[in-house]
C-alpha cells in the first residue's frame, strides 16, 4: 500500500484552489495588506497565523467577500472573485462570535442557507438532518442558540457554514471561546470533520498550538505580509527568521558574528569571554556576518557535569524555574548576563528533581540543534 | 420588611392616584345628571346608609352610548385614526431609527439629543406652531406658491391630514427610540452571517434584521396607539368638525354639555378598551426581559 503524503504544494502539476496576487488592500492610509500573493490548494487546512492586527482577518474577509481588495486579484477555482458579493461565492463562513440567529431554533439556523438556495424541502430535512448527525447535534435540534452549551454553539455554527457544501470553509478563531480541554477536543473534532467532508478549511488564529495541531499548512503573518509558509513541522524546527522562530513556541536567540569553519558549519562569536558556538546552517554566511542562533529550549540538554561528548556547551546558575507538570524549563543565567532557557521532562516526582535554584549547571547542545537565521 | 416597604410604595402610588380616581369617575358614570353642583346625583349621604345610596346607580348612562349612534362611530373613528397613524409613524420612525442605529458611535448622542429635543418646549406650542405651518396663509402654502408649484392654496389645517401630520410629529421619538435601542443591540455579524449564506442585503434585512428588532416595533408602536386613541389637544386643534375622535367628543361632554355623568361613562369604555393594548404591550415587555437574561 502506498502511503501518499498529502503535499500538493510540492507538486508542480496540482492547480491551486485560491490563488491571491500582489493583492493590497488599505484602509485609509493603514495599510492592512500589502502586497501579498499565496496559494491554497483543495482539501487543505490551511492557518493563518500571527498577532492581532497582522492582517490575517481582513485576508479571511477579502476571501469571505466583506471587504474588496484595493489592488490585485484574488482567484477561487479560475475565478477571480475580488468583486462577487458574499452572497453569490461558494464560500461559507464560521465566526467567531458563531453570529447564530438568535430568533431561530438550531434546525432553522442550519437550514438558512439552504433555504435561501431554493433546495426542495425534503433535501433540506435530508442535508440538516446530515449535518446534525456529523456534530451530535441531533438531540438540540429544536432549541434556540441561548438554551445550549458554548460548545454546542460551536458545532452548530461549523454545522450551519458546512450545510451548503462550500468549496471553501473560512474559520475565524472558531475555538477562542472555549475553555482549554474542550478546545483541545474539538481541534480534532475539526480535523476529523474536514477529513470526512473533504472541504477546504482557512482558519484564523492567534494561538500557534492550535494552528500547529490542526493545520496542513500554516502561514506566519506581520504587519500585513506573509513571513512564512510552511508546514507546521518546518515552521517549528525551520524558521526563516527570527520573527517566526520566537512567534512559535518558546526559543532562545543568540545573536553574534559567523564565521565559516568547515562544511555548512559555522563558529559564531557572540561574547568576548565565552567559547564560540558552532552550529551547522543550510543557508551560506560569510566572515563576520550577523546572526542569530534560535534554539528551542527542549533541544537544550542540562547536567550537573560538563558533558564531555557536547559540541556547545556553557557554564551557569538557575536562575529561575517554570514548574509545568509535565515539564519544567530552567532559566540559567551565563557569567556574560544572557539567560538561556532549557527545558526537562519531569519524568521524576518533584521532589526527587536534580536541580533547584542558585545551583551551577551545564547547559549542551548539539550542532544541529540550533537554526541559523540572518535577520 | 424593607422588601415589603419597597413593593408597598408603587402599591400605594397606584390605588391613590390610579383605582381611587377610577372608582370615583366610575360612581360618576352610573349616577344621573343633575342641575346641582357637583351636577349629579346622588350624593352620598351618612344619614341614608350605603344601601339606599347603591340602589340610586345604575347602568342608564351606558346604555344610552349604545343608543345614540355619536359614540361608537366616535370610538371606531378614535381607533382607524390610531391604526393609520401608528402605521406612519412606524414608517418614517424604522429608517430614522435604523440609520441612528448604524450611524458612527461618536455621532449617536447628538442624534439621540436630536431626537428628544422638542420635547424641551411645550407641546401645546408645538401644535399652535403646526397651525401656522399648515393654515392657509401658512409657511407651507407661502413657500409653495413662491415655488410656483401650487397657485391656490392647499387646504390642510382643520382636516384629518393635518391630524395625522400633528400625531406622527408629536409620537415619532416614543416610536424612534424603542427601535433604536433594538437594532443597536443588534451583532453585526449576524448580517454579515446571513449575507455569507447567501442573503441578498435586503433578504438579510428582512429575515435577520426585522424579526431581531421586533421587540421594539411592537413597544414603539403600542407607545404610540395607546395615547392616540385618547388623543384630545391634537384633532381639536388641528382637526376639523369632521374629524371624530373619542377624545373631543369626551371634552365636549363634559365642559359643553356638562353631562358628567356621560362624559365619565365615555372614559370608562375608553381605559376598558386601552387595557387590551396595554396588557399586549406589558406582555411584550416582559418577553423582552426574559429573552436578554
Amino acid at each position: 500500500m502506498s502511503n501518499t503524503v498529502f503535499a500538493p504544494w510540492d507538486d508542480p502539476s496540482e492547480q491551486p484552489l485560491i490563488k491571491f496576487e500582489n493583492v493590497t488592500k488599505r484602509f485609509g492610509s493603514f495599510i492592512a495588506i500589502d502586497d501579498l500573493t499565496v496559494e491554497i490548494y483543495e482539501r487543505e487546512f490551511f492557518a493563518l497565523l500571527g498577532p492581532s492586527g497582522c492582517g490575517k482577518t481582513t485576508l479571511m474577509r477579502m476571501l469571505a467577500g466583506f471587504e474588496t481588495p484595493s489592488q490585485g486579484v484574488i482567484d477561487l477555482a479560475g475565478q477571480n472573485i475580488a468583486t462577487v458579493p458574499p452572497n453569490l461565492r461558494s464560500v461559507n463562513m464560521m465566526f467567531q462570535s458563531y453570529a447564530l440567529f438568535p430568533h431561530l431554533s438550531i434546525w432553522d439556523n442550519i437550514a438558512f442557507g439552504l433555504r435561501r438556495e431554493r433546495m426542495p424541502k425534503d433535501q433540506i430535512d435530508e442535508r440538516v438532518s446530515e449535518m446534525l448527525r456529523l456534530t451530535r447535534l441531533a438531540k438540540f435540534a429544536r432549541r434556540k442558540p441561548h438554551q445550549i452549551s458554548g460548545g454546542q454553539r460551536q458545532r452548530v455554527a461549523l454545522a450551519r457554514s458546512l450545510a451548503k457544501a462550500p468549496k471553501l470553509l473560512l474559520l475565524d478563531e472558531p475555538l477562542g471561546a472555549l475553555d482549554k480541554k474542550l478546545r483541545q477536543e474539538t481541534q480534532f473534532e475539526l480535523m476529523d470533520i474536514q477529513e470526512k467532508t473533504g472541504t477546504t478549511f482557512v482558519i484564523v488564529t492567534h494561538d500557534q498550538e492550535e494552528a500547529m495541531t490542526v493545520a496542513s499548512r500554516v502561514a506566519v503573518m506581520d504587519h500585513g505580509k506573509i513571513i512564512q509558509i510552511a508546514t507546521p513541522d518546518k515552521i517549528y524546527e525551520e524558521p526563516n527568521s527570527v520573527y517566526v522562530a520566537d512567534f512559535i513556541g518558546d526559543v532562545n536567540i543568540i545573536t553574534g558574528t559567523a564565521t565559516p569553519s568547515g562544511d555548512d558549519t559555522y563558529a559564531i562569536q557572540w561574547s568576548e569571554d565565552t567559547a564560540p558556538l558552532t552550529a551547522k546552517s543550510a543557508i551560506p554566511f560569510s566572515t563576520g556576518d550577523n546572526c542569530h542562533v534560535a534554539i528551542r529550549p527542549e533541544k537544550v540538554a542540562i547536567s550537573a557535569d560538563k558533558p564531555s561528548e557536547a559540541t556547545n556547551a556553557v557554564q551557569g546558575k538557575i536562575l529561575d524555574i517554570a514548574y509545568l507538570g509535565n515539564s519544567s524549563t530552567y532559566h540559567v543565567e551565563l557569567p556574560n548576563g544572557a539567560v538561556i532557557k532549557a527545558q526537562t521532562a519531569n519524568t521524576r516526582r518533584i521532589s526527587r528533581r536534580a536541580f533547584t535554584w542558585e545551583d551551577t549547571v551545564w547547559l549542551s547542545w548539539t550542532a544541529t540543534a540550533g537554526v541559523l537565521l540572518a535577520n | 420588611m424593607r422588601r415589603f416597604i419597597l413593593i408597598f410604595v408603587p402599591y400605594v402610588w397606584l390605588i391613590a392616584l390610579f383605582l381611587i380616581p377610577f372608582a370615583m369617575v366610575l360612581k360618576i358614570a352610573l349616577s344621573d345628571i343633575a342641575i346641582s353642583i357637583p351636577p349629579y346625583v346622588p350624593q352620598f349621604d351618612w344619614a341614608e346608609g350605603i344601601r339606599a345610596f347603591l340602589a340610586q346607580l345604575d347602568l342608564e348612562n351606558f346604555t344610552w352610548l349604545t343608543q345614540d349612534d355619536l359614540y361608537w362611530k366616535a370610538y371606531l373613528s378614535s381607533l382607524r385614526i390610531a391604526v393609520i397613524a401608528t402605521t406612519f409613524t412606524l414608517l418614517i420612525g424604522y429608517p430614522i431609527a435604523y440609520a441612528m442605529a448604524r450611524a458612527p458611535t461618536e455621532w449617536r448622542p447628538t442624534l439621540m439629543m436630536l431626537i428628544i429635543l422638542p420635547f424641551w418646549t411645550s407641546f401645546l406650542i408645538r401644535v399652535y406652531a403646526w397651525m401656522g405651518i399648515l393654515s392657509n396663509e401658512g409657511i407651507l402654502n407661502q413657500f409653495l406658491m413662491w415655488t410656483g408649484l401650487i397657485s391656490d392654496p392647499l387646504v390642510i389645517l382643520n382636516t384629518n391630514t393635518a391630524v395625522y401630520i400633528g400625531i406622527v410629529y408629536t409620537y415619532l421619538p416614543f416610536m424612534i427610540l424603542p427601535i433604536y435601542s433594538a437594532l443597536e443591540r443588534l451583532d453585526a455579524s449576524l448580517i454579515e452571517a446571513a449575507e455569507d449564506l447567501g442573503c441578498s442585503r435586503f433578504s438579510a434585512f428582512w429575515l435577520v434584521t426585522i424579526p431581531l428588532s421586533k421587540t421594539g416595533i411592537i413597544a414603539g408602536s403600542f407607545l404610540v396607539f395607546i395615547p392616540t386613541l385618547g388623543e384630545f389637544v391634537i384633532p381639536s386643534l388641528l382637526g376639523g368638525s369632521d374629524t371624530l375622535m373619542i377624545g373631543k367628543v369626551l371634552w365636549e361632554e363634559f365642559f359643553s354639555n356638562r353631562d358628567w355623568p356621560v362624559a365619565s361613562a365615555v372614559a370608562v369604555i375608553l381605559l376598558l378598551l386601552l387595557v387590551v393594548p396595554i396588557v399586549l404591550f406589558q406582555r411584550n415587555q416582559q418577553k423582552q426581559q426574559e429573552a436578554e437574561q
